[in-house]
């Protein structure tokens, strides 16, 4: 009897207790990320300011480690014991997993309120969409089919712009390379081949089969001629990059093209702020152009996914940092401080360096013609498995004497083997 | 008062005779759970459907069968045989030989017993990297020689794909070789003097007295040796991770480094926990022999 006394009243007490934090509640939202240096730790430290400005109370879960492997295993163990954040770094396809686990939150009121349909572009939508729904948001769009160059190494061998076609490319390279230069500066480790790969792909292949062979994963295009002249062309570039190459981080081989020890980087725009942050200007210490292809461009695009919270305090901070990062504003400081543009059309881009610029550019024309797509490298356009098992041919193909023929024919065994 | 006094007393008693059990209980339940029960719940999930959240659909071999179907797991698993053989072999050899020489009752025994110690104190992930400098074409060693003058000299396996896994075992054996000193001279420290004695007497060689005596007689050094280097063979992890990231390409792949690229960055937990179980089953293909033989040995002698 007296226990239950005092339960009721402990009840009581709690509830009271509850209500009162209610009524002081203010909008929090707790976001588990991995952006914990440089550039990234200052763009996560502008949203944070944007928030706490419009009376939001946010809580910061930083989980540094293995490019976000270790905050996926957090995030696991926080949405199985029924504690997940508000808001997680989350992108490509894995916001599809989740939401298929019936993790994510809806926002589809903010998305109507703030007309999300008419200023994110169409293919960032379907990523960050679940069925319809709004379920994450984009935060930037990194371009990832650059060819980095060193314009006094390019004009030694009487070049004075990057490559348009990957023959020309190629002839190019061969000259570097007679004229005693490293052509092309790259890091041996699976993302970086997968890169390149990717970008031949569009190149060799077109836009649609980029799409049939990278995101649709379609047996005739995986197992097509065109594929194993990708993979040719793979076997060059191997013979382009000097013999130091595996294991090598991207930031080394950027500071390779810097300091004038190889002439070209195939690399995403992440790599311009390794120029910048040594003072160099586009155009003049170092060129930034597309990798050869007819309009494409492939990119990858960071996101929050926004997961199911309880509590009206909770969700009105979900609501209201969803509202502040597709805002025009911090879209604009965010993507400045990143390096990439930002994901909502229509931000003034005076700000913004050339190659920015030029990155933004592209995009309208390359989204007319259907060649806006998502990068399977960096895992925008598959599911981890199918990309990881793509990947895994790419780069055991690179790093040994494997045919052309042996590889196309692994990479459908091994696609078909991952898809069931 | 009395009777309190002699609940009291006994209370104490049986707390007395059952402390050592109180004391171990919390380990013991712990190790229980976290490691026994994780072992089930592991063995579970291999069988199931899991992908990116754990889930308890059964699937039946599948996970297996997809797991042997994976050109990189045969990777791994040859890299294991190649590591694991290797590095036990070259480990015992090399552990003895310093073993017996510093049993010379040489000067600086002490100073040097460190020296060859001092690697074990790291951490494999500093051994890694440190490798990762010494054996790079471009800075380490090759480069070294270059400047010196020898321009054909060339050592580029850490970026061979055929050759990166030695360099694991290059790195593997520097560190622990001095480990496996250290268990031999203390057996051979414990060999009976007089037998020893009694063979000189007898006028055998130097090398004799070794291989046909001493070495014999530490013969159950060898045993826990080879299980300890058998695990940490097994077990590698955060070596190969510095050294060589898996690389080239996934051509220095272990077991290990295979099931956390599965289970944690493919959300394939079934395949990663189908991995892990095989990986189990090796280190039990080891130590249950083992325990056997230590067991029964047990008995004998007592």
């Amino acid at each position: 009897m007296y226990l239950r006394k005092t339960i009721l009243a402990t009840g009581v007490a709690l509830s009271a207790l509850a209500t009162a934090s209610f009524a002081h509640a203010e909008p929090t939202a707790e976001v588990l990320h991995w952006w914990t240096s440089g550039g990234e730790a200052k763009a996560v430290a502008a949203l944070k300011e944007d928030f706490e400005a419009k009376g939001g109370k946010w809580v910061d879960s930083p989980v540094a480690g293995g490019a976000g492997d270790a905050a996926m295993t957090v995030l696991r163990s926080r949405v199985l014991s029924g504690d997940a954040p508000a808001a997680v770094q989350l992108k490509g396809p894995a916001i599809q997993e989740w939401a298929e686990e019936g993790a994510l939150a809806d926002l589809n009121d903010v998305a109507a309120a703030e007309n999300w349909d008419d200023v994110i572009p169409a293919a960032i939508q379907d990523v960050m969409k679940y069925k319809g729904d709004y379920v994450a948001v984009p935060v930037n769009i990194h371009r990832v089919d650059w060819i980095w160059a060193n314009p006094t190494l390019l004009a030694k061998v009487g070049a004075d712009t990057v490559p348009t076609t990957w023959d020309e490319f190629n002839a190019l390279a061969d000259k570097l390379q007679a004229a005693g230069i490293t052509p092309v500066a790259h890091g041996g480790q699976p993302w970086q081949d997968a890169t390149i790969f990717e970008t031949v792909v569009l190149g060799l292949g077109g836009p649609e089969f980029y799409q049939e062979a990278l995101v649709d994963l379609d047996d005739d295009a995986l197992n097509s001629d065109t594929m194993k002249a990708v993979f040719d062309q793979m076997r060059k570039i191997r013979g382009y990059v000097d013999a130091d190459f595996p294991g090598r981080d991207w930031n080394l081989a950027t500071a390779m093209v810097m300091n004038g020890d190889a002439a070209m980087q195939i690399m995403g725009d992440w790599a311009k702020g390794e120029f910048l942050a040594a003072g160099k200007v586009p155009g003049k210490d170092f060129l930034c152009a597309p990798t050869p292809s007819e309009n494409g461009y492939l990119f990858n695009t960071d996101s929050f996914a926004m997961f199911n919270v309880s509590g009206d305090d909770k969700i009105a901070g979900q609501k209201l940092l969803a509202e502040l990062i597709v805002g025009e504003k911090f879209q604009e400081t965010f993507n400045l401080l990143k390096g990439s543009i930002p994901a909502r059309l229509g931000v003034p881009m005076d700000k913004f360096d050339d190659c920015a610029k030029k990155s933004e550019a592209d995009l309208k024309s390359a989204q007319d013609v259907g060649g806006f797509l998502p990068s399977m490298a960096h895992g925008m356009a598959l599911r981890g498995h199918l990309s990881g098992a793509i990947v895994d041919v790419v780069t055991a193909h690179f790093n040994s004497d494997m045919t052309s023929d042996e590889a196309v024919s692994r990479l459908v065994e091994a696609v078909e083997l991952a898809k069931d | 008062m009395g009777a309190s006094q002699s609940t009291e007393s006994n209370l104490a008693a049986s707390i007395q005779r059952h402390l050592s059990k109180i004391v171990v209980a919390p380990s013991f339940a712990a190790s229980l759970f976290f490691v026994y029960g994780f072992i089930l719940w592991t063995g579970y999930m291999a069988f199931s459907k899991s992908r990116m959240l754990p889930v308890w659909d059964w699937a039946g071999l599948r996970q297996y069968e997809r797991l042997w179907q994976m050109e990189r797991w045969h990777v791994a698993i040859e890299n294991l045989f190649i590591f694991g053989g290797l590095f036990i072999v070259t480990c015992l050899f090399i552990g003895c030989l310093l073993a017996v020489l510093l049993d010379q009752r040489i000067r600086a025994e002490g100073a040097l017993r460190t020296i060859f110690l001092y690697p074990m104190a790291l951490s494999f992930i500093v051994t890694g990297t440190v490798w990762k400098w010494l054996l790079n074409p471009g800075l380490g060693l090759e480069s070294m020689m270059h400047n010196l003058g020898w321009e054909s000299f060339k050592f580029d396996w850490l970026v061979n794909s055929d050759m990166a896994i030695y360099t694991v075992v290059i790195a593997a054996v520097w560190q622990a070789s001095g480990f496996v000193m250290a268990m031999f001279l203390a057996a051979l420290r414990g060999v009976d003097q007089d037998i020893i004695r009694a063979a000189y007497m007898d006028g055998a060689s130097l090398p004799r007295i070794y291989f046909g005596i001493i070495i014999p007689s530490i013969r159950p050094v060898f045993l826990s040796a080879i299980v300890v280097l058998a695990h940490l063979a097994v077990k590698s992890f955060d070596l190969v991770i510095a050294l060589t990231g898996g690389g080239p390409g996934y051509s220095s792949d272990l077991p290990a480094t295979f099931m956390y690229t599965m289970a944690f960055q493919r959300n394939q937990l079934g395949i990663g926990a189908a991995s892990a179980m095989m990986m189990l089953a090796t280190v039990m293909a080891i130590i249950v022999p083992y325990l056997y033989s230590e067991l029964r040995g047990g008995k004998k002698n007592g």
